[in-house]
């Protein structure tokens, strides 16, 4: 840190969440203890994707690891440009339901020059029990 | 992709009342995409085919104004969902058990994006789909998707 005001870790990840439009749609933000990151869903009514559940969509579940992969990698490597995904595998394993939180963390398995692996597991009420997880590559930067 | 499909049997809903009401339950019905703003295309024979208008709020990098991924995943599940359903001969239950998704290019500034899903098996318990997103060539695509679904027969996976 240089001797000017030091912008924290948290408020950089609060910047680059809120450039982002579809983040804002999602309604999704990240808390960081250290170096660790968790990303919060809050619940909305316009998330639900089976209303008989109810449960929220499959697709949101996805795009929710999907940006908690990429926001922690910008944690990891706060000067770059967002990486590009390269590919995702998203196994849904329990339903993620109406009114409840949706909690994810990320964990960067390989982060090499140009690619990286990221896992991330999502979870509700109890970590042990993951609703969903991801696992994918991501173009990094070299900007 | 673009190969045309073969009827899978006993499968073809003939009744123009059933995908009436099935495609407005999968796009006005489903509040996430009402959200999104998903608009039904056709659905025939186990292929299913959505789209997602651009729209600024729906942007994943404000530098490109490119739609994000994430909006692409969930049209890309809901279309395989579809596809599954245009197989059937009655409304199936269903809970996605994977998707894979590769992004092969960046989708253009402010374009929206049509995904087209074919559901090529089903076993008793099991549909397997594939599905390809593009912005405007369906033989350039901006994804593709390989996915697997359980036939839950009411009861959550």
């Amino acid at each position: 840190m240089s001797d000017e005001t030091p912008i924290s870790a948290q408020q950089r990840l609060d910047a680059v969440l809120a450039r982002i439009p579809y983040v804002r749609f999602l309604g999704m933000r990240a808390e960081l203890a250290g170096d660790e990151m968790t990303a919060i869903l809050p619940f909305s009514p316009h998330l639900i994707g089976n209303t008989s559940i109810p449960a929220l969509h499959g697709g949101v579940i996805g795009a929710f690891l999907e940006m908690t992969a990429l926001a922690q990698l910008s944690v990891r490597e706060p000067h770059r440009r967002q990486p590009k995904t390269i590919d995702v595998t998203i196994e849904y394993l329990r339903p993620a339901k109406g009114g409840l939180v949706t909690y994810a963390r990320a964990d960067l398995r390989k982060v090499g020059r140009r690619i990286a692996n990221v896992h991330v597991e999502a979870w509700q009420e109890a970590r042990a029990s993951p609703v969903a997880a991801l696992r994918g590559h991501f173009m990094l930067s070299t900007d | 992709m673009t190969d045309v499909p073969k009827p899978l049997p006993g499968a073809n809903p003939a009744d123009p009342m059933w995908v009436g009401d099935l495609a407005t339950r999968m796009s006005q019905g489903v509040p996430q995409a009402a959200a999104l703003g998903l608009e039904f295309v056709s659905m025939q024979d186990g292929v299913g085919i959505l789209r997602v208008p651009w729209r600024a709020d729906l942007v994943g990098d404000p530098d490109t104004e490119v739609i994000a991924g994430g909006v692409v995943t969930s049209l890309l599940d809901h279309v395989c969902g579809l596809a599954v359903q245009a197989g059937r001969s009655n409304p199936t239950p269903t809970a996605t058990l994977d998707l894979r998704i590769d992004y092969l290019r960046p989708a253009k500034p402010r374009a929206g994006i049509t995904a087209r899903a074919q559901c090529y098996k089903y076993t008793h318990t099991i549909a397997f789909v594939r599905a390809s997103a593009y912005d405007d060539d369906p033989d350039d695509p901006v994804a593709t998707v390989q996915a697997a679904f359980a036939l839950t027969g009411g009861a959550p996976a």
